[in-house]
């Protein structure tokens, strides 16, 4: 199993959601992070004085998948995350040594996505 | 006409006045005695119904507020900023624009387009003087001072309602430029023709007494001219263009922004009476106090009715629709108010509140506004205009001077042919005119942000700062230290262990 953490920008996620909504992996989880890179702070102008802020505003999406879908899942985020300008963020993948769905109990690859044939709301 | 106005003041302020010590005896004390008065109490008229006007004025002028906490609360947090500081300049650019050019156009003369004289208005002549220059000044008695501040922030309000669509995306130029044309040209002389003596009111009859067709069409339709060369902001249609909500991020504000605006009406029809002296003998009294009913009346049905129409199609109690349908009630009833009998005021509220649901969600599929200005403001004041066709009574239509009954009471078209007429010519000139000075922008400064500021917000890429900061600026970047935990966090483990005693 293996975790993919991408930082994103806020307008990608859309896209990358109905994508892999549409491929089977309805299961991910996102937050408001703020972050420095490559891509300058915003300088704020405030009645005559000025305010750099470095850490600029971006989106943590996660998801956890088994090892023969983690090239899907990176692909398609690239794919709708790539701009081509300096801030479109990074992917990182981490390995994962258990899951465990709470309502059941049960665990393994199994409880990573949707139960198979479950309906799936858009 | 309301010359009556001042032979009835007469004998209105007759008794106040003869108890006022002061006023001065001639040789002949009975005779000077009466004309001294006659004269002072025209003078006292004129005072009273000054006073009047500006207080209507400043209660219009407080519209403004209304505007900017409505927009405000249908933005984006990203986008508030940008419009606090587009009412300012708004407002400044047409205070000066309307002095220096607009009233001249406006009420400088009864030429049948435009009037020609009192370019940068000399305040200091009297009601007087200046009724030779304006006819309306001389003709109210009032002092052209408060006729002109009264106007203008009539005008002041219509280029608010221009803004209404394009939140979020227009650039800050385009409101300076567009703001100069139309405080200097495009308002003052359509209210030239409706309210300042000019073709359609003289030759055509058409009623409109505070506005309906002259500010809230008039703002609705350079809206209108606006948004289609603007399109919709990023998001708001998908990939096969049906459209999405971008929620707005304070109803609160939107409710202030309304009950404000609501107030404003006070003034703004009530004050339209120009005067509070009315005719007592023709049992047509004071008409502002009037006015003032009949403007609640409508706003009250609107809400209703708009609540009720939401509800019947969604089954929601839409807070944004509540709203809206006050305004479009209050819009509606702007240019029948002068001219109805109270029970016609519900009507004309309510089926504005129908008509801004029905707009709202039919134009969604197409336009982005996102505070609903073309049906409220645009829809709603085509009925309101149209209303005075139908409900005008045949007693107030004589006695405003302007047109003839409704349908209702005479049974003849003419009126509302009138009215009709009124509208269509409004809307075609405004926006002609109006398309053109935004395509003119669009081709030369642009119209429309890039999409990148969009995204950012127009308060960090337009205007270099954040209108809510603390919500894009993370604490430990604010200077002065990191503010303290907020309440919601528990208390740190450390915190709790430093307080235990070391066991050895």
């Amino acid at each position: 199993m293996k975790k993919i953490e991408a930082y994103i920008r806020h307008d990608a996620f859309e896209p990358i959601r109905g994508e892999l909504l549409e491929k089977g992996f309805p299961s991910l989880s996102i937050s408001e992070v703020k972050g420095s890179g490559r891509q300058k702070g915003v300088v704020e102008q405030y009645r005559g004085s000025s305010l750099t802020v470095n850490v600029r505003p971006k989106l943590k999406l996660e998801c956890v998948v088994e090892d023969k879908d983690m090239s899907i899942v990176v692909e398609t985020i690239l794919r709708h995350a790539r701009t081509g300008d300096v801030g479109d963020g990074k992917i990182f993948v981490l390995p994962v040594e258990q899951a465990i769905r709470i309502r059941t109990g049960e665990s393994g690859e199994e409880v990573l996505q949707a139960h198979p044939g479950a309906e799936i709301p858009a | 006409m309301r010359r009556r106005y001042l032979g009835v003041a007469v004998s209105l302020v007759a008794v106040a006045l003869l108890a006022l010590p002061g006023v001065a005896f001639g040789q002949d004390p009975a005779l000077d005695r009466i004309k001294d008065l006659k004269g002072s109490i025209g003078e006292a008229a004129d005072a009273v119904n000054t006073t009047w006007v500006i207080v209507a004025a400043v209660l219009v002028m407080f519209m403004q507020a209304g505007f900017l906490l409505l927009e405000v609360g249908f933005s984006r947090m990203k986008n508030v900023g940008a419009g606090v500081a587009k009412i300012f300049v708004n407002f400044s650019i047409a205070s000066l624009c309307y002095w220096a050019v607009g009233f001249a156009l406006a009420f400088g003369g009864a030429g049948a387009i435009a009037g020609d004289s009192g370019f940068f208005l000399d305040v200091g002549s009297t009601a007087a003087e200046a009724g030779k220059q304006f006819p309306f000044v001389g003709l109210y008695g009032i002092d052209p001072a408060a006729f002109l501040f009264f106007q203008f922030a009539f005008c002041a309000v219509s280029l608010a309602i221009v803004w209404g669509t394009t939140l979020e995306r227009i650039k800050f130029g385009a409101y300076v430029i567009y703001a100069i044309v139309f405080s200097a040209v495009i308002y003052p002389v359509i209210s030239h023709w409706i309210f300042g003596g000019g073709w359609l009111q003289v030759n055509i009859g058409m009623q409109d007494f505070a506005g309906s067709t002259v500010v809230h069409l008039l703002g609705a339709t350079g809206a209108l001219a606006a948004l289609l060369l603007l399109g919709p902001r990023r998001g708001k249609y998908t990939g096969e263009g049906k459209p999405r909500a971008i929620p707005g991020h304070s109803m609160p504000l939107v409710g202030l922004g309304v009950l404000i605006l609501w107030l404003g009406w006070f003034g703004f029809n009530p004050g339209s009476t120009l005067g509070i002296f009315g005719d007592a003998a023709a049992g047509i009294g004071n008409r502002f106090a009037e006015v003032v009913l009949v403007t609640n009346l409508a706003a009250a049905a609107g809400v209703i009715a708009a609540v009720a129409t939401m509800y019947g199609l969604r089954r929601t109690i839409d807070i944004g629709m509540a709203g809206n349908g006050a305004i479009a009630g209050l819009v509606a009833i702007t240019a029948p108010s002068g001219y109805i009998e109270y029970w016609a005021a519900p009507i004309i509220g309510a089926v504005g509140g129908i008509i801004v649901v029905l707009g709202v969600l039919a134009i969604e599929k197409l336009l982005d506004d996102p505070v609903g200005a073309l049906s409220a403001h645009g829809l709603a004041g085509i009925w309101g205009t149209l209303s005075a066709g139908i409900f005008t009574s045949p007693r107030f239509a004589e006695f405003n001077a302007v047109g003839e009954g409704g349908l209702w009471y005479t049974g003849s078209f003419d009126q509302l042919g009138a009215q009709a007429l009124g509208v269509a010519v409004t809307f075609a000139a405004v926006f002609v005119v109006s398309y053109a000075v935004f395509a003119l922008i669009k081709a030369t400064i642009g119209l429309r942000v890039s999409p990148e500021e969009e995204d950012a917000g127009l308060d960090i890429s337009e205007h270099g700062m954040y209108g809510y900061p603390e919500q894009f600026i993370s604490p430990e970047e604010y200077p002065g230290g990191t503010p303290a935990a907020p309440a919601h966090a528990p208390a740190t483990v450390s915190a709790i262990g430093a307080e235990r005693p070391s066991e050895a």
